[in-house]
């Protein structure tokens, strides 16, 4: 039997107070890609056309090599918020959903960590 | 985890015919989801012919029609009949509305009838509204000063105050837009919804409130109010014309405005 009032289950544990950022931080990446991925293609295009010798030349130039990790970074971030997203949506178990979130964060934080080491080692800055 | 199969007890089953008497002429086929709790057996979709010659013009009135000349163990929820109470919200035809403002000759072929989506059954076409009121207490739906009410008038509002509140008090809390909200069927236990986020601006929005920053601090939540990911169904829905979508996106503004305004 179930003796708690719908009051007391629709306050549940009040408000997290925490939301915004999160909200606004997918937005504002999302803006970004925008530009940046069409940056990207290009640059990816003209890669796959070219030697090894003339990828490192061309992401050892200043503006792409930034660009490039910029368009890493604003990626890895959106695709990590998008996906903790997905998995409060639909998991219901609370260990799982906690474990999930934490997985992906994880997995996005060194994957992104991973693809700038790698522009770095190629321009010979590691 | 989400569920995308019905229960077993859940399961739609073939229900009874109701023929239309025979000297009908303009017969129109009703299909309503019936489920009585103290059966024991799984809902079914009973079918009731009805001679329009003899009928109101709304979906309502036929619904009246069955429950007092036809079948009178059918049970729902109505009262003004004229789209002001928001009792006898229902889904008609797939879409959540109110079965007095609709009339039945703007649905072609058959009309189905079923309760508001995902919420639990009271029985055949009433659902549990317990925890949408509940949300919508706890969101304070009064007004919140510190200034003690002028002894002698009232509070006072310029006109275009006033206009803020349009498009959102007119809101009657049928729940069309929150039970077709696809956010709100997954979590409703902690997000508000549509209609109460709605009721929460409409508040926020008035120029008489004193407390705003609470009613912030308090819907500022993943789940309270950033599960809304603008599906807007809710808008598309709603029977009295209205836009949630938009005062939801009010209250992020808002939200976002404090922090970097």
């Amino acid at each position: 039997m179930e003796y708690r009032t719908p009051i007391a289950k629709a306050r549940g544990l009040g408000s997290a107070k925490t939301g915004t950022v999160h909200w606004w931080m997918q937005r504002v990446t999302a803006v970004a890609l925008i530009p940046l991925s069409l940056w990207w293609l290009a640059f990816i295009g003209q890669l796959l056309r070219s030697p090894h010798a003339q990828t490192v030349e061309w992401l050892s130039e200043p503006l792409n090599g930034v660009l490039m990790v910029a368009w890493i970074i604003a990626v890895f971030y959106h695709a990590g918020l998008g996906l903790q997203v997905v998995i409060e949506d639909y998991v219901h178990t609370e260990w799982l959903k906690i474990v999930s979130v934490w997985v992906v964060k994880l997995a996005f934080f060194l994957l992104a960590l991973a693809a700038v080491l790698a522009i770095l080692a190629i321009r010979g800055m590691v | 985890m989400v569920e995308f199969a019905l229960p077993k007890n859940s399961v739609l089953k073939k229900g009874n015919f109701f023929s239309a008497p025979e000297h009908a002429r303009h017969i129109k086929q009703f299909q309503v989801y019936r489920w009585d709790p103290e059966s024991g057996e799984n809902p079914r979709i009973d079918t009731y012919e009805i001679d329009l010659d003899d009928c109101g013009p709304m979906v309502l009135d036929a619904i009246i029609k069955i429950k007092n000349d036809i079948d009178s163990t059918l049970t729902f929820r109505r009262s003004c009949r004229e789209g002001i109470c928001g009792s006898c919200a229902m889904n008609i035809n797939g879409k959540n509305t109110l079965a007095c403002i609709n009339a039945i000759e703007d649905y072609p072929g058959t009309i189905k009838i079923f309760p508001l989506p995902h919420l639990e059954v009271i029985k055949d076409l009433v659902g549990d509204m317990s925890h949408f009121f509940a949300q919508y207490a706890s969101i304070k739906p009064w007004i919140e000063t510190q200034t003690p009410a002028p002894a002698d008038m009232e509070r006072l509002q310029s006109k275009e105050d006033r206009q803020k509140l349009d498009g959102y008090y007119e809101c009657i809390l049928c729940a069309c837009c929150s039970t077709s909200c696809p956010s709100y069927w997954w979590n409703s236990d902690r997000f508000l919804g549509p209609a109460v986020l709605l009721q929460a601006y409409r508040w926020l929005a008035d120029s008489r409130d004193e407390n705003a920053g609470e009613r912030l601090d308090d819907l500022e939540d993943p789940f309270k109010l950033y599960r809304c990911h603008t599906i807007m169904n809710c808008t598309d829905t709603c029977p009295k014309n209205l836009n949630p979508a938009k005062a939801i996106a009010e209250i992020k503004k808002m939200l976002l405005i404090r922090q970097q305004g």
